[in-house]
């Protein structure tokens, strides 16, 4: 460690969704590391300690060592070529690169879609379907004296979203902190998260819907057989307690996880549990937000929707977005072999995509950008190294209760960030298409609409 | 003969802080290698902590060493894994419309795999 130190104080953690925003970071400037990540957890303190500056290629072509400018003709060509071209990742970015990444797609009249497809893109359908009642994570902390945790484990994918927000601080209406709180974990089996919970209940896998959908009758005063236990390993005496306790409490609040959306019954499930949510404002005020993962899934989420209008898997393929899950989507895109050519921005579904998804995008020529290298990085034609988002770059990032947050650098990287990339990426294409992609068998813009436009 | 379980993936500390570090070695493959199983499962079928197994779907099939987790923290029948390229084997691409493939509660075939033989 050098002399030459530096504290950056309320930096952002961008490793998941609580975006925690009160980090004071310790900088060693001449080794372009931090030493010291005051108030991060133990996800945090790896983040910030494993992003140092790593003696990588700026680009890799075919595995060959290349210029970033080098990088970026290539791509372009490889996505001006293609005829369904896949934009996809962008949860762990900022929001500024995912703004440049959507203009590219449309301009390719391509597919762009998000790591929230795999994640709660089950839950944006269920919200669109039934609505959302929410809140922010501050909300949460000041008001409700009753946490439903449903189908994730906090404890050891958002470490402080319990500290910080949900269990132990103290708020305006809750002065004692955990002792005014009523915790419950709903999931399949005991996690980390469990000995923070007074009541856990433990439902049979492929039975959430079930068990919400039998939450929902009794708040609404209906009865509810016993032979609910059998189905669900839930008896009923579990489920009239909790719901007492849930029409009793002054602010309540479901904070849900993928047990619910990775699941049997996806967005159905989501939907039981917003629906919940409503059903229990005819006695007390509830509110219901997804647990997210990544550091900026939301920013896509907002991003892409105040762009396109449509929250992720939005195709431009006939000029004006569209939005279709299931056809759109990437895992779908992938596994039916639609795509020809694939832009993978900080993300690695070739670690974490179904197997068929995957043998696809080896067939495909695929562009990568990120700071690791990666399965998927692996088997990219052009693989660009680039800038760590919060750590070496900065910008703007949503947390997961859609607060926007922007970060503060630690220490400057050599490396382009994905926002100079990309931008560079879209630029090239422009030319090299004359402009956007005309849908095919569109009529040529004429000459008076095209000068007015 | 296998027998029929229900796997679960998930997110793990150990997972988190090792995928910062890098994916491609270490940790982050230990950790998504080796797949959580209830004792009095592995006690019948012959398995200790360490020990090979072999899971499979109708998609693919992958190799995992095995943990004890006690009957209290995860049930008889139910398995454990974090997410990673393994877990990715056993997934089907299909969505059922909804862009989100099964990764929990994945009907999987359990296998103990013989320890290979010593040199």
């Amino acid at each position: 460690m050098s002399d030459n130190l530096k504290v950056v104080e309320n930096a952002t953690c961008t490793f998941c969704g609580c975006v925690c925003d009160d980090m004071n970071l310790t900088v060693d400037v001449d080794e372009h590391r931090i030493t010291k990540a005051e108030n991060a957890c133990i996800l945090g303190k790896a983040w910030f300690r494993e992003h140092g500056i790593e003696q990588r290629p700026f680009a890799l072509i075919d595995g060959h060592e290349a210029t970033t400018e080098a990088g970026v003709e290539e791509a372009a060509q490889i996505l001006a070529r293609a005829r369904f071209p896949m934009i996809y990742g962008l949860s762990d970015t900022t929001c500024e690169a995912q703004r440049v990444a959507v203009g590219l797609a449309d301009m390719l009249g391509g597919t762009i879609d998000t790591t929230t497809s795999v994640c709660h893109g089950p839950s944006g359908i269920a919200f669109q379907g039934v609505g959302e009642s929410t809140a922010s994570l501050g909300e949460l902390k000041n008001r409700a004296d009753m946490i439903v945790f449903w189908g994730g484990n906090p404890a050891e994918a958002h470490p402080r979203l319990f500290s910080r927000y949900a269990v132990t601080p103290k708020g305006m209406y809750i002065p004692n902190g955990r002792k005014d709180r009523t915790i419950v974990l709903v999931d399949v089996r005991r996690t980390a998260s469990t000995p923070a919970a007074d009541i856990f209940v433990q439902v049979k896998p492929r039975s959430d819907f079930e068990v919400l959908w039998a939450l929902r009758a009794l708040v609404k005063g209906r009865k509810v057989d016993p032979s609910i236990e059998r189905r669900t390993g839930v008896s009923l005496a579990v489920l009239e307690d909790l719901v007492a306790r849930m029409k009793r409490c002054n602010y309540g609040a479901f904070l849900f996880g993928m047990g619910l959306t990775m699941n049997r019954g996806r967005h159905f499930n989501s939907a039981a549990l917003l629906a919940l949510a409503t059903d229990l404002n005819q006695f007390t005020h509830w509110v219901a937000k997804p647990v997210r993962g990544h550091g900026n899934v939301t920013g896509a989420d907002n991003v892409v929707s105040w762009q396109t209008g449509f929250p992720f898997g939005v195709n431009f393929s006939r000029g004006y977005p569209r939005f279709n899950p299931g056809e759109f989507t990437t895992v779908d895109v992938l596994a039916r072999g639609d795509a020809d050519a694939a832009l993978i921005i900080a993300s690695d579904p070739a670690s974490n995509f179904p197997k068929p998804a995957i043998e696809h995008l080896k067939r495909i020529p695929v562009i990568v950008l990120d700071p690791k290298a990666t399965l998927t990085s692996r088997l990219a034609r052009v693989a660009f190294t680039t800038a760590t988002y919060g750590i070496n770059v900065t910008g703007t990032v949503y947390r997961m209760d859609d607060v926007a947050l922007t970060l503060r650098p630690a220490f400057p990287s050599p490396y382009p960030s994905d926002e100079q990339v990309l931008t560079a990426i879209r630029d090239r294409v422009r030319v090299l298409l004359g402009g956007n992609r005309l849908p095919a068998g569109a009529a040529p813009i004429a000459p008076a609409v095209a000068a007015a436009s | 003969m296998p027998e029929m379980m229900t796997l679960i993936g998930g997110r793990t500390s150990k997972q988190g802080t090792s995928l910062t570090h890098g994916k491609l070695d270490g940790e982050y493959l230990e950790v998504t290698s080796t797949v959580e199983m209830n004792v009095e499962d592995m006690a019948r079928l012959g398995l200790k902590n360490g020990s090979r197994v072999k899971l499979r779907t109708p998609e693919g099939e992958a190799v995992l060493k095995c943990k004890g987790r006690e009957t209290k923290d995860l049930p008889r029948g139910i398995l454990f894994l974090a997410y990673g390229p393994l877990s990715s084997q056993l997934m089907a691409g299909d969505t059922a419309g909804t862009g989100m493939p099964i990764s929990k509660n994945l009907d999987v075939e359990v296998e103990p795999v013989p320890d290979q033989a010593g040199p």
